[in-house]
């Protein structure tokens, strides 16, 4: 193989200056961590209220939440992305456009409410699927005992909910944070995008993404440990726990 | 899968009895020989030097050349047919590909420096240009140090980028640098506001204030950071082809082809909107065409 | 809202949209969706297949392919899929990839590992009974998967693998980042081109919204045909 292999190139200082080669994938990560510590939260928040929704008794609402999943759903990230990002600003009223686009870290931002909405969908999902699974004399003998419905949803039915898709949520986070590398097409330098750099400055390709690669996989590796740990320290006792049948990625 | 394995052992065969022949070809000559096709490596939007058309069809003069290149190519091995693959690159994309084989020429708008010749090779240099930066009139941007604390857009990949960000570190400019995928794509983040500068060879910049909506909104600084010298790119290490490669540049810089491909492209309209750049030869490159070289090195371009 | 909105454009370049970008998705989606399965029947087989080494491999292979961003696998591959050509033949020279091919094997690899999962639970949804009934009547392995097992779990799971592959539809938009023209990279040369990112990003979201809906409500028409006949 006629590749110049240099794996001391992370200890070198890459253009800007200031860090190594190294340091700036510590920054990539930390952007990465961030960006999908961001959107996770806004994925979590409306895809919880979405798929609550999705299982009141009004149908009109019902309808809406399907909308929004649809929605979501069945546009590729990518083009999200560049939605949020090149379309918006230019759609709504001028001066409000223009101060979205000069807001400093603009694409962070978007990167944040894009990847936020794409996931909440999916997370809606879930929720939907989690409530569903619960037998239905749950919500019947809340609502018996007088409990409102909101009631019932925050007190009897919820709570069980989220226990039983820890696993399938678990994913979607992990998924949160593999598609947080997408953002590079909207100039987020996070870790895939530091690589890339990486390899363009210092030609060293197999080196930058190697090193990324792995990066992911402790940062998978972590995550997924600690949402074992989070899952048994919540267990209801009694349940064997649900695995719902998770496509995707 | 019997032929596969007859011509397998064809070519094990050949491994032992190459030595026998000391002309036997090498390198990408050998593989252009044996599958018939050369690929060009071409660009979206580098005008003009390799961009589309509006049949998305890659043209210009760095294809120009590489067209005569590869007639060169296609004569020195005797070849009655040469079939041309065309694959799409990128600023971040050309390296590596040429160095893993994809592409055997990339025709675009590629600066050939010293800390490049370590990964791949140059031919003749085919343009000379200059580091700098187009923002709108508006913004009143005069020289590098009005840039401090601004957001600006660079490509990825290209020695510009990397400037404007050791230049940044220097000064302590604090510069938000945003990367984009091609140049187009650059200039639209300075035309949406996006960013306040796109840092890039000038005669790139000057064709996309040429064929953008509006022309008149934007100018280029003054002075420029940095001179670059441009080449086609081939592989390293691959001393015959690039033989070939220079032998074909010389002859048409000697033969004076040249000044009818770079009036083409630089003198008049082109595609596909018919705007005039209106470019002449600089003095520098007028000394490549005279004395031709393949060095990236910048001093050699400023004498 | 859209005061300056260019219908023409758009009209303009559909054969290209179409013709060019929209060919290279679906043919790219079809492949990679055909060789998934092949090579992600093969996984989950080796997964199951209670020889440690193959079970180690494979699970190690599909968690690699689950942990890391499908961005930086294609850039992995587009990179790399010639020096692994190049081994493989032993040639001098890396090998000559073209932009297609290297598409088609990165999203192949990486969605066999999702495939993998699928047909693994598939295979996992068979009975034991039915295993043990074929092995006593003398089927060999290659005859109890290939008549008994494979055939039920692939049913059970059209579906899933359906909904699998609108998604590798969508994800195929990714190869914009080494600038191949799918439909989204064609889209994008128009609207960089032309300076339209307005019309040409919002219609391009509308053909892969239509498409992906209409696919994903008929495999749910698909589910409940297949439900009922359970």
């Amino acid at each position: 193989m006629n590749y110049h292999w240099n794996w001391d190139i992370f200890w070198e200082l890459s253009p800007d200056g200031v860090h190594t080669y190294f340091q700036t994938l510590m920054l990539g990560t930390a952007w990465t961590l961030i960006t999908a510590a961001c959107a996770w939260i806004i994925a979590f928040a409306s895809g919880s209220i979405v798929g609550v929704v999705r299982t009141t008794p009004y149908a009109i609402a019902v309808r809406l939440g399907d909308v929004y999943v649809e929605l979501f759903r069945n546009v590729p990230l990518l083009v999200q992305m560049f939605l949020w990002y090149f379309v918006f600003p230019e759609v709504v009223p001028h001066a409000f456009g223009t101060w979205l686009k000069q807001l400093p870290n603009g694409s962070f931002y978007t990167a944040v409410v894009a990847l936020g909405l794409y996931m909440s969908a999916r997370v809606a999902e879930q929720v939907r699927a989690g409530i569903l699974s619960l037998p239905r004399g749950q919500r019947q003998a809340a609502l018996a005992l007088g409990l409102t419905l909101p009631q019932t949803y925050a007190y009897v039915l919820l709570p069980m909910t989220y226990r039983i898709i820890m696993p399938p949520l678990t994913s979607e986070l992990l998924n949160t944070i593999k598609n947080s590398a997408v953002a590079l097409t909207i100039g987020l330098m996070e870790l895939t995008a530091r690589a890339r750099a990486m390899q363009e400055f210092s030609f060293q390709v197999f080196e930058a993404f190697t090193a990324a690669t792995i990066i992911y996989i402790i940062i998978n590796i972590v995550v997924t440990f600690a949402m074992r740990l989070l899952e048994r320290r919540i267990a209801a006792p009694g349940y064997l726990g649900f695995r719902a049948p998770a496509a995707g990625h | 899968m019997r032929l596969k394995i007859m011509a397998s052992t064809i070519v094990v065969a050949g491994l032992f009895t190459a030595p026998a022949f000391a002309q036997a070809l090498t390198g990408t000559l050998a593989k252009v020989k044996d599958s018939g096709t050369i690929t060009l490596g071409f660009r979206d939007s580098s005008v003009p030097f390799s961009y589309l058309d509006d049949n998305q069809k890659p043209i210009g003069y760095a294809m120009d050349l590489c067209y005569k290149i590869v007639d060169a190519v296609k004569a020195n091995l005797k070849l009655d047919k040469l079939d041309v693959n065309l694959n799409p690159v990128t600023s971040a994309t050309r390296i590596p590909l040429i160095a893993n084989g994809t592409v055997d020429l990339e025709c675009g708008s590629t600066t050939n420096n010293l800390d490049r010749e370590k990964q791949v090779a140059f031919t003749i240099t085919h343009f000379v240009t200059a580091n700098r930066f187009v923002s709108k009139k508006s913004s009143n941007l005069k020289t590098v140090d009005d840039l401090k604390g601004k957001t600006i857009v660079s490509t990825s990949g290209t020695t510009n980028i990397k400037q404007i960000t050791e230049i940044g570190a220097q000064k302590h400019l604090d510069l938000n640098i945003i990367a984009a995928k091609d140049h187009a794509e650059a200039f639209l983040m300075v035309e949406t506001d996006r960013a306040a500068a796109f840092v890039m060879d000038d005669i790139l910049l000057y064709s996309l204030v040429a064929i953008s909506k509006s022309p008149g909104d934007y100018v280029i600084n003054a002075d420029p950071l940095s001179v670059e010298p441009y080449g086609i790119m081939l592989r390293k290490d691959d001393a015959p082809f690039k033989a070939v490669v220079d032998a074909a540049m010389t002859n048409i810089y000697k033969s004076g082809a040249i000044n009818a491909i770079y009036d083409q492209w630089f003198l008049k309209p082109i595609p596909p909107k018919g705007i005039n750049l209106n470019v002449p030869m600089s003095a520098s490159f007028k000394k490549v065409v005279a004395d031709p070289t393949d060095t990236g090195d910048p001093a050699w371009y400023a004498q | 809202m859209f005061v300056n909105f260019d219908f023409d454009v758009i009209w303009r370049s559909l054969p290209y949209l179409f013709y060019r970008g929209m060919t290279f998705t679906l043919l790219l989606t079809a492949l990679a969706t055909a060789g998934g399965i092949v090579i992600g029947t093969l996984l989950a087989l080796m997964r199951l297949s209670g020889t440690t080494a193959l079970t180690v491999a494979a699970a190690a292979y599909v968690n690699l392919m689950r942990s890391v961003p499908f961005v930086l696998m294609i850039f992995w591959f587009y990179f790399l899929v010639p020096y692994i050509g190049q081994w493989v033949t032993r040639s001098a020279q890396p090998i000559q990839v073209g932009a297609f091919a290297s598409c088609l094997i990165t999203f192949t690899l990486f969605e066999a590992a999702f495939f993998c999962e699928i047909m693994r639970a598939g295979i996992q949804s068979i009975s034991r009974g039915q295993v043990a009934a074929a092995q006593a009547l003398g089927m060999t392995y290659p005859t109890v998967m290939g008549y008994i097992v494979l055939p039920q779990a692939f049913r059970n799971m059209v579906p899933v693998l359906l909904t699998q592959t609108i998604i590798l539809f969508q994800d195929t938009s990714l190869v914009y980042v080494i600038s191949v023209t799918d439909f989204l990279g064609a889209a994008s040369k128009v609207a960089e081109r032309d300076g339209r990112l307005v019309e040409m990003y919002t219609f391009a979201a509308a053909v892969y919204f239509i498409i992906s809906l209409v696919a994903s409500r008929a495999v749910a028409h698909l589910q409940r045909r297949v439900a009922i006949i359970r």
